[in-house]
């Protein structure tokens, strides 16, 4: 449950140095591209925040979001700050199991009721009222709709959750659909990827602890500090594109000088993450930096919009059979209109005087 | 779905059906007709080589048209070549065509892509005033001629656009540029755009049936 001992108390508990908590504070201001004046009343702010309650559910998911955001590497205060949040239920954290882990969600929505943070992971299974994921013999649709009543946001964490992800991906065998399409009365932010960012989340967290609300949103529901720009534009590969130098596979020479990835499929241009900026394990490189086009995994659909070393010029569903049989076609309606334009000059020229 | 899978996927697919199926009916229609029986007797039997030779002399028009048409046929090369480059040289183009009919070549730096798109861009715009301006150029000009001349300005500059991050979105004006191709590959078959596949067989029929004739054109 949540106790009452304020964030700041909490780290200090933990060994974190001021020194260290303000770094931290001043890196959320900057990846959320706040002012630098903004730093010490997010620090003001998160040293006397309560540990808010928060209630985890994973759906139907591959638990990648929260390996993501507990293994991505040694402790830092960002990981700290997860760890001091009272993680009141979470099915693969928790150490309780059975009825005492369902009683646990029950306690805290009821002791945190309009007060809590609902964080969801995976999508939700609707077809035949969705018998396909359920949890102690809830569905995992009636868990949502009970857990959500009483929170006071959603951070749907991980493209399934955010978007439907794998799960909806064609043909969507379960009717699987995102948090956003069944809960509609509540705030709820997006924070896609497959997996997530872990600085990306807990910079969430830090944006609702600091100032009480959720961050601002683009249009897919996504916290622009981290989505406001796509993979392409930040990319340091970005100038091989400008020159029209091209990695045309994954070990030629051109992948060995770490030209652009574009003709491998790279769907940076078309992909808003914080991958580039933010970076992977301590800010040691991102996909593309490592060899590997973006893949868009934090685009809706990412699953069903062509394949994955297709390049973003080539069509989805063209392909050469198809225009052999329109071409087939075109040359018999040809053929056809020129026998019958014959066939009318001929009739012209016998029945002339 | 959204726009720019839309553009990627159905609309890209039915535009290509359409127009490859387009080119080949006219093409082949035209192949087919019923041609008129020559009476005469030929005045030369070197038509084969007429014919290929006037597709080469098509390419300049002749002196005696002096400084009357030159702005035009300038004009003219500049918004060819700058097509050709654009279309055929610019490295996402070239996956595109790779995809479809699995051949690719070397590209160019998007700098000289960049140039080669605002020349055309440029001279669309001067050649699209001088045909409202002139009185002739006007008259002689129907909806067949400003539709093809849209249909080839749109991509262009959304192409730039898209290019450039101006606008809308980078995956919105992608998709802008993908539709407005898929407008130009419909329209293409049926309009004035034909003349890419039509200018080679029509200056080579011409010139046999003038070389037979005896006219020194």
């Amino acid at each position: 449950m949540a106790e009452e001992m304020t964030l700041g108390e909490s780290l200090r508990r933990q060994g974190v140095s001021r020194r260290g908590f303000l770094k931290f504070c001043a890196a959320t201001a900057s990846l959320m591209a706040l002012p630098p004046a903004m730093i010490p009343k997010i620090a003001e702010a998160l040293e006397k925040a309560r540990r808010p309650s928060v209630i985890w559910l994973s759906f139907q998911e591959c638990t990648g979001c929260t390996e993501s955001l507990t293994r991505s590497h040694s402790p830092t205060v960002e990981g700290l700050i997860f760890n001091q949040i009272s993680l009141d239920y979470h099915h693969t954290l928790q150490a309780a199991a059975g009825d005492a882990a369902e009683h646990a969600r029950e306690a805290a929505m009821r002791e945190n009721d309009g007060k809590y943070l609902l964080v969801v992971d995976g999508s939700i299974p609707v077809k035949d009222n969705g018998a396909y994921s359920t949890i102690a013999g809830i569905t995992n649709l009636q868990m949502l709709e009970e857990t959500a009543k009483g929170a006071a946001a959603i951070i749907a964490v991980g493209t399934c959750a955010a978007y439907g992800g794998l799960p909806k991906a064609n043909p969507n065998p379960t009717g699987a659909v995102s948090v956003s399409d069944i809960i509609t009365d509540k705030p709820i932010i997006n924070v896609p990827g497959c997996p997530p960012i872990p600085v990306v989340i807990t910079g969430v967290l830090a944006h609702f602890l600091t100032f009480g609300a959720i961050p601002e949103l683009d249009a897919l529901g996504r916290p622009k500090a981290f989505f406001g720009t796509n993979i392409h534009d930040r990319c340091y590969r970005r100038p091989f594109y400008e020159r029209g130098q091209f990695a045309a596979s994954f070990d030629d020479d051109g992948a060995k000088k770490g030209w652009c990835l574009y003709k491998l499929g790279c769907k940076g241009p078309v992909t808003y993450n914080a991958c580039a900026t933010a970076k992977w394990n301590e800010g040691t490189s991102f996909p593309i930096e490592s060899g590997h086009g973006c893949i868009g995994c934090s685009e809706p659909d990412f699953w069903d919009r062509g394949g994955f070393y297709q390049p973003l010029s080539q069509g989805t569903h063209a392909s050469g059979a198809a225009l052999g049989v329109a071409a087939a076609a075109g040359v018999a309606l040809g053929a056809g209109a020129a026998l019958l334009a014959r066939g009318k000059h001929k009739q012209a020229e016998e029945t002339k005087p | 779905m959204s726009l720019l899978d839309f553009a990627r996927g159905p609309a890209m697919y039915w535009s290509l059906v359409i127009m490859v199926a387009g080119i080949l009916l006219r093409l082949v229609g035209a192949l087919l007709l019923r041609h008129s029986k020559m009476l005469s007797k030929p005045r030369s039997e070197r038509t084969v080589w007429a014919g290929l030779r006037t597709i080469v002399r098509r390419s300049w028009l002749p002196a005696t048209l002096g400084k009357r048409v030159m702005i035009q046929q300038v004009t003219g090369y500049v918004l060819h070549i700058g097509l050709f480059v654009v279309i055929l040289l610019f490295v996402p183009h070239i996956e595109f065509f790779k995809g479809l009919i699995g051949l690719s070549w070397p590209g160019m730096p998007n700098e000289l892509i960049t140039l080669a798109a605002a020349l055309s861009i440029g001279v669309m715009v001067f050649l699209l005033i001088r045909r409202m301006t002139d009185p002739v150029l006007r008259a002689i000009s129907g909806f067949d001629d400003y539709f093809s001349w849209l249909v080839t300005f749109l991509p262009l500059v959304t192409g730039m656009m898209a290019f450039a991050h101006l606008g809308l979105r980078y995956e919105t004006m992608l998709a802008l540029h993908m539709l407005s191709v898929e407008l130009l590959f419909i329209w293409l078959p049926f309009g004035k755009l034909m003349h890419m596949f039509l200018f080679i067989p029509s200056r080579a029929q011409e010139g046999a049936k003038f070389e037979r004739r005896g006219v020194q054109a």
